[in-house]
């Protein structure tokens, strides 16, 4: 569904139409379970609406993913969840005639302001992708440190120790700390993805996006992903997007369930404890998703 | 505007980066610069040749007097000398080239088939005007002394085989630009060939065909635009090339008949006689020509071109 | 294809027997006798590069004395050398390069990364026309617009004549070399908050670098070995030109044309030397270009 990933010049910029409705005003439409007094949301979106033309990809969606927490994201194929995730970096708006409206705010800034720099606002919220993507010319070294040196800005004095940090939270510094100038591609599938993580927390985000980051994976690799993840759990907020839900009840302290509408649009079902949603979830559809009935 | 702390990070920006803006533009200028270009190529040659044509209009192509002392030109041998060459290289070179072609695609084993085609294209990466050199010296003495002797002895009767033969002259160009146009023939088939699906070959093979068959009768059908396609694209080759022929082709100035006559197509026309024109109608007459060339071979380029891609999408209709 | 459809299973002639009825028959002598027709055809293409490297080589290494190599011809008479060709060739196409080759990757990097998909067309479309052009008329182009109006022949005119058919060439050799870069690539690198123009220059260009450099190389062979486009612009002379871009200057490529036509042997002698270097060169890249890239090339 995402065609392009370059801003076309003679497209039309994104059109935001923000609604700077108070968060207070709007009930989520479903209402969480009562969540511990400790929480705070790190990221809102309000009817948030996301289109690729005129084709309504995602349909208002309200949704708070709470800080320092890993929220996931389930659903059938093609109900958006992707498209969804890759709003909140602003990666969507590179797609070929993406547009959106409603509003994403973190930490109550609206990401979408035109004061608001996406190149900035994707140092703040890292991605992980499906397919490991080392960059191909790099060592795994200048890998990790591609953030800091390319993203402009002054280079870090200590790059050697942000790098290693990196690694080492990755879980990957012990098996390439003696051959950093390697190649990036000559590791495994699964430790390249670690290599990507260890790349995206090299610019030291806050929010960490992960797209169905071991499908393409083995079992091992996986989960060695998910290990990490309960480990990066507490200093940063992650949001996952998988089809394996025995990972999402792994893993995730929340989960969203997507679905799809009629008109092709996905949307969001239901949301809330990863427990509640596995064992008593509120809505049939997420039920018969659950236990397999579809999907 | 929205308050930015606490996250301090996210900089307030209106206007993109400068970085950016910079970059993308001068990419853009150069991108542009390329149409640009060509406007300015089309242009000039529209211009510097518009008094020939005002003053000669159709009697350029059709008359056959080139005459500088009385101002009067007309270009009709020159553009038979094209054709006629051109014509000969492509006679010579198709058959050739194709059945080499389906030799490097379906009969020969990749051990061989991968030396082979990059010797074949190192042959296109020779400059016309080393060819040109070898051609004058070593070909046409060839030529005159051997085939053109035993055809002028055998067929001398016809038209076409009329001598004497000096070597250079009609002939020589044609086998020459046979030459020139032969790695693109083959180049350019065998890719499409190649990329006819092996499912195609099985069905074939499956039915009990011998490898012959199955190139003749599966492959080369489902490609046959593409292979089309690239005999256009040598003749368009063969009708630009400059330097080879001018050395070759004698210096005729009368409509060509026999292989061994003395000849000019029009790129070697302009390029003996451009410096000597004085700036007026002759050298606009020769800019007129070469506008000729430019229409001529821009066509071929473009049907040719319509024709491979189309014989990579699918099969032939 | 013996059996007609329809035949019962039982009327039809044992197996081996029509194997064997295939195995001599014509079908089978036309395959052996096309198939090596078709080898002898492939046979015949190599015989021309064949006979014109023999042919250059033994010549020109004749021809091959440290003069042709150090000094420029001689006023009167023959003897001397090449010089004022080899200096003229190495200027003026390192000068059309060092346009070219911006003008050209950068052109590539906007059809490939930023155009439109209708700017993309145009850019695409506009290239592969001016590939298509006669250099002759290119040098006519060069002509009109850079010596008639200083009533001079120039250098300058000859490398902008070989910028402007190494340009289209580039252009499409860099597009198509970075359509190959993996999309991930590109989006790994904005995900990171580096800025575009950083992400094309620090990593989709250096992931196409190979291919690019290919291109350039070839481009510039290419333009090693026009003589039409410098025949009305550079003009050629018998003077060594060293940094005079105003004046006349001579080409190898001019200098074997003009030793070819001339009726004097020691002429002829000197430009199958002029050619044997231009062939090294010319032949030099694109090996070692093509060499590399036929590697893991499938055929």
């Amino acid at each position: 569904m995402v065609t392009e990933v370059r801003s076309r010049e003679d497209e039309p910029a994104v059109t935001t139409r923000p609604t700077i409705a108070p968060a207070s005003a709007r009930v989520p439409a479903a209402a969480p379970d009562p969540a511990p007094a400790a929480r705070t949301t790190k990221i809102e979106a309000r009817d948030l609406n996301l289109y690729y033309g005129s084709f309504r990809a995602v349909r208002n969606v309200t949704i708070d993913i709470p800080a320092n927490e890993i929220t996931a994201i389930i659903g059938p194929s093609g109900c958006g969840k992707s498209t969804f995730l890759r709003s909140l970096n602003r990666m969507h708006e590179l797609a070929h005639g993406a547009r959106m409206d409603g509003s994403i705010r973190l930490d109550g800034v609206d990401i979408y302001d035109r004061g608001v720099d996406a190149v900035d606002l994707r140092r703040l919220v890292g991605m992980v992708f499906q397919r490991p993507n080392p960059f191909p010319t790099m060592s795994i070294y200048e890998n990790v440190s591609a953030g800091l040196r390319l993203g402009g800005g002054p280079r870090p004095t200590d790059l050697d120790a942000i790098v290693e940090g990196c690694l080492t939270r990755a879980a990957l510094w012990d098996e390439v700390k003696d051959h950093l100038g390697d190649p990036g591609t000559s590791l495994s599938g699964g430790q390249q993805q670690r290599l990507c993580i260890a790349r995206a927390l090299a610019v030291d985000p806050e929010i960490i996006l992960m797209d169905e980051p071991a499908s393409a994976l083995d079992p091992m690799a996986t989960l060695r992903i998910e290990e990490l993840m309960l480990e990066l759990r507490g200093s940063y907020t992650i949001v996952i997007v998988t089809h394996n839900m025995q990972q999402a009840s792994r893993v995730s302290d929340q989960t969203a369930f997507f679905s799809m509408g009629e008109d092709r649009a996905g949307y969001l079902v239901e949301m809330g404890q990863t427990t509640t949603i596995f064992t008593n979830p509120r809505e049939q559809l997420t039920e018969d998703y659950i236990s397999g009935r579809f999907g | 505007m929205t308050t930015l702390a606490p996250i301090g990070r996210l900089r307030g920006r209106t206007a993109p980066r400068r970085a950016d803006v910079v970059f993308r533009g001068s990419t853009r200028v150069f991108g542009g610069a390329v149409i640009a270009a060509l406007g300015v190529v089309a242009a000039v040659l529209v211009v510097s040749s518009a008094p020939a044509w005002t003053r000669f209009g159709v009697d350029l192509i059709t008359q056959t007097t080139w005459d500088p002392v009385r101002d009067v030109y007309g270009a009709l041998p020159f553009i038979v000398g094209t054709l006629y060459s051109a014509t000969i290289a492509l006679l010579i070179a198709t058959p050739i080239g194709v059945l080499t072609a389906i030799f490097l695609s379906e009969f020969a084993p990749r051990r061989i088939a991968i030396p082979l085609t990059f010797t074949i294209e190192l042959l296109a990466a020779i400059p016309s005007v080393v060819i040109g050199l070898w051609g004058v010296f070593v070909l046409s003495p060839f030529l005159r002394d051997t085939v053109d002797a035993w055809l002028i002895a055998t067929l001398g009767w016809l038209p076409f085989f009329r001598g004497p033969s000096f070597g250079v002259g009609l002939g020589a160009a044609g086998v020459i630009l046979a030459i020139m146009i032969l790695p693109t023939i083959v180049s350019i088939s065998r890719e499409v060939l190649s990329s006819v699906p092996s499912s195609q070959r099985e069905a074939m093979f499956a039915l009990g065909a011998t490898r012959w068959e199955v190139a003749v009768k599966a492959v080369l059908p489902y490609a046959r635009s593409g292979v089309v396609g690239a005999a256009i694209l040598g003749l368009g080759r063969a009708l630009g090339e400059t330097m080879a022929v001018t050395m070759v082709i004698g210096n005729g100035q009368d409509i060509p008949v026999s292989l061994f006559d003395q000849a000019q197509t029009i790129a070697s026309k302009i390029a003996v006689s451009f410096n000597e024109a004085s700036g007026g109608l002759q050298s606009q007459s020769l800019v007129a020509i070469g506008l000729i060339l430019l229409v001529m071979t821009l066509l071929l380029n473009v049907a040719a071109r319509l024709l491979v891609s189309r014989a990579q999408k699918g099969p032939a209709r | 294809m013996s059996a007609a459809p329809g035949t019962l299973a039982g009327s039809r002639a044992p197996f081996a027997e029509r194997l064997a009825a295939v195995r001599g028959s014509r079908r089978r002598v036309v395959d052996r006798v096309m198939r090596t027709v078709a080898l002898v055809a492939a046979v015949v293409c190599v015989v021309p590069l064949a006979a014109i490297l023999l042919f250059v080589v033994i010549k020109g290494a004749a021809a091959l004395n440290l003069d042709l190599l150090t000094k420029p011809p001689k006023a009167l008479g023959t003897g001397g050398g090449a010089l004022n060709a080899i200096l003229g060739s190495l200027q003026m196409v390192a000068v059309a390069a060092l346009v070219a080759v911006p003008v050209g990757v950068l052109g590539g990097v906007y059809v490939s990364e930023f155009a439109s998909r209708r700017s993309a067309r145009t850019v695409r479309f506009a290239a592969d026309v001016l590939v298509g052009v006669p250099s002759i008329l290119i040098g006519i182009v060069a002509y009109t617009l850079l010596v008639v109006p200083f009533k001079q022949f120039n250098a300058a005119a000859g490398s902008v004549a070989l910028a402007l058919i190494m340009v289209p060439v580039i252009v499409r050799t860099t597009e198509e070399i970075l359509r190959l870069v993996p999309r991930e690539i590109r989006e790994a690198g904005l995900a990171l908050g580096v800025p575009t123009w950083r992400v094309v220059l620090s990593v989709v260009l250096p992931a196409g670098r190979a291919g690019v450099l290919t291109g350039v190389m070839l481009a510039v062979a290419r333009a090693a070995g026009e003589t039409a486009p410098l025949l009305f612009t550079a003009l050629g002379s018998r003077l060594v030109n060293v940094g005079q871009f105003g004046q006349p200057m001579d080409a190898l490529p001019l200098f074997i044309y003009n030793g070819a036509r001339q009726p004097i042997a020691a002429l002829n002698e000197q430009a199958w030397g002029a050619a044997l270097l231009l062939l090294i060169f010319v032949l030099g890249v694109n090996v070692a270009v093509r060499a590399r890239s036929w590697g893991g090339r499938a055929a």
